[in-house]
């Protein structure tokens, strides 16, 4: 269908531009007047954080490829002087570097929420699944960020998390060589890191266009998990939601700021500023804080191609949740048998393995480690579609505005 | 494009028209074009030819302690070079194929050295697991429990002859091809 589009702005240029390329209009359908579920808690604040995240991210980075040199001899060198002689350099970096921590903190509390109130379910599988693609393009490019600095860890860790790549059989020794363009990580691998660092988080921005796609079909969840049933259970987005945004952007920018300015290496690792060296391999090499779980999955398996299948499967069990869960109830606020599971249990192995992770695997950390990944996968692979069955969910309001403007109707609700 | 549903592309008898032979050929050119520039781009990543191009190392004994290892470097690989003892020789040559993990050629102590120097070991000083450098080749460096080499990553353990006797690493330590040129100077690659 070709034709001009009928804006309706009273403003004759705004309205004749309108016209012609309605994007002012698709923003205010999109972000202005998008009807909302009204009962938003402040978990639902962190997919707006993770957007404001990625810009961070890739402004700070662009200014900060100004005056990196991905050249193996002057990599380490060039990040110093970004610190010491760049104006604000230590800013950007600090700024970058954190901001991957922030990145990661801000969208594991996304999927929380999403895991807790069960929005992966239909109608928003694919949503879900989105998602999880963000999760896996964030993962490779932080990999590839880190390596970046060409520190001691920079190297090693890469050293090590191209080398999962050779328990592929048969092909896996070339597919490592393919990768590092040598027989060892060197000057190819930091050259190709780069660009490729650069380039992953515009791929990261399309996919987050398309899961914005997606939630804009469906529409939101909402932490009771039932679907809108009528304009009395909305407000439009702007101001309400916009305003509500404000307040989580202000406290993200407060924590932010006080890693940037106060403890901003507290994250890191102190090998890092170690220049890479290919003779001596450090006597703990520990990935970034946001990896350590999946690392402990890894090590947790004494066989190596069975630990990278585990590892890379504790990822790829995600995109199957929207059919594990049996459960027809969304929200684990109805949900009291898997309630605890999801609120307590789950976060208590990722913890547990993140501290595992950071740990060298010998004496105790093995059998936690074990008992860690054991648990991760039995949430995922057994409880969530047995609990489905055999659970008998509290009852569900009848629609979101009867438990907030009539409490007593929920009561006789559920007394009856 | 509007009456495109009037068209008939099969005749009701579903044979083979010449359109169906347009469509597979487009399909089958297409893919192979695409592969066609798909694969300069994916090759250019592997490695260039002045990587490929192995310069040799020679390397002087003499200065190697009994008992003590140097690291040097080949091919942008680690490479231990190590003067076993007496009594590490011993033991290397008494495990038997059995008690290995991987049994795989060469996994005999004699196939692991050249014939007349067997108190020499050169090893890819790389950890068949994930790629660390094991320690112990230096005298003082912790050695695992099989007195050869550990590993610091992920607690591997290789034996006097660089083979693995400890998970998680699958495969024993990779031997480099080299040679004597006499009794005090090998030359690798």
């Amino acid at each position: 269908m070709t034709g001009l589009y009928k804006s309706t702005y009273k403003n004759p240029l705004i309205n004749w531009f309108d016209s012609r390329l309605p994007i002012l209009s698709m923003m205010d359908k999109e972000y202005g007047s998008f009807p909302t579920p009204k009962n938003f808690n402040y978990f639902w604040n962190f997919g707006a954080l993770a957007t404001v995240n990625l810009a961070i991210m890739i402004i700070t980075g662009v200014f900060l490829a100004m005056n990196y040199d991905p050249n193996a001899d002057n990599a380490f060198a060039s990040v110093q002087h970004i610190m010491r002689d760049v104006n604000y350099g230590w800013l950007l970096r600090y700024a970058h570097s954190n901001g991957a921590s922030m990145f990661f903190i801000v969208v594991y509390i996304h999927m929380f929420r999403g895991l807790y109130y069960g929005s992966y379910k239909a109608p928003r599988e694919l949503l879900w699944q989105l998602g999880v693609v963000i999760l896996l393009l964030m993962m490779a490019t932080a990999f590839m960020g880190y390596v970046l600095p060409w520190g001691q860890m920079s190297f090693w860790g890469a050293k090590v998390i191209t080398n999962l790549f050779s328990a592929i059989p048969i092909v896996g020794n070339a597919v490592v060589t393919w990768l590092w363009g040598g027989f060892s990580v060197g000057a190819p691998t930091l050259n190709r890191f780069f660009s490729l660092h650069h380039l992953l988080p515009f791929v990261l921005t399309g996919v987050v266009f398309l899961h914005i796609v997606a939630l804009h079909i469906t529409g939101s969840n909402n932490p009771l998990g039932i679907e809108v049933k009528g304009p009395a259970d909305t407000l439009p987005f702007h101001p309400y939601y916009t305003s509500k945004d404000s307040v989580g952007i202000c406290v993200y920018l407060i924590v932010f700021a006080i890693l940037v300015f106060f403890a901003p290496n507290s994250l890191g690792h102190a090998d890092n500023y170690i220049p890479a060296n290919p003779l001596s391999t450090p006597a703990d090499i520990v990935p970034e804080w946001y990896f350590l779980p999946f690392y402990a999955i890894l090590r947790s398996v004494p066989n190596k191609l069975l630990g990278v299948i585990m590892m890379f499967g504790s990822i790829a069990v995600l995109f199957a949740i929207p059919w594990l869960d049996t459960s027809k109830v969304r929200s684990a606020r109805f949900r009291p048998l898997y309630r605890p599971f999801v609120a307590l249990a789950l976060p208590a192995s990722l913890f547990l393995l993140g501290d595992v992770g950071a740990h060298s695997p010998s004496g105790i950390w093995i059998p936690l480690g074990r008992i860690g990944t054991a648990y991760y996968f039995f949430h995922f692979l057994v409880l969530m579609p047995f609990l489905g069955w055999i659970e008998k969910p509290l009852p569900l309001p009848e629609s979101i505005s009867s438990p907030v403007i009539k409490p007593s109707a929920v009561y006789q609700a559920e007394t009856v | 494009m509007a009456d495109s549903s009037t068209y008939i592309d099969h005749p009701s008898g579903g044979d083979v028209t010449k359109r169906d032979f347009l469509t597979l050929v487009a399909g089958a050119g297409g893919a192979i074009l695409v592969g066609a520039i798909a694969w300069p781009l994916i090759d250019s990543m592997n490695p260039a030819a002045d990587t490929l191009a192995v310069s040799a190392v020679e390397v002087d004994l003499k200065p190697v302690a009994l008992g003590s290892g140097i690291t040097l470097l080949w091919r942008g690989q680690p490479v231990f070079v190590r003067h076993r003892t007496t009594a590490e020789i011993t033991e290397a040559v008494n495990t038997p194929l059995s008690a290995l993990i991987d049994p795989s050629a060469p996994a005999t102590d004699g196939d692991r050295v050249k014939a007349g120097h067997d108190q020499w070991l050169v090893l890819i000083a790389v950890c068949t697991h994930l790629g660390c450098i094991p320690l112990g080749n230096k005298a003082g460096e912790k050695r695992g429990d099989w007195g050869g080499y550990y590993c610091p990553c992920h607690g591997s353990q290789y034996d006097t002859s660089g083979r693995v006797r400890h998970g998680p690493a699958p495969a024993n330590l990779v031997i480099p091809p080299y040679a004597f040129e006499n009794d005090t100077k090998i030359k690798i690659g």
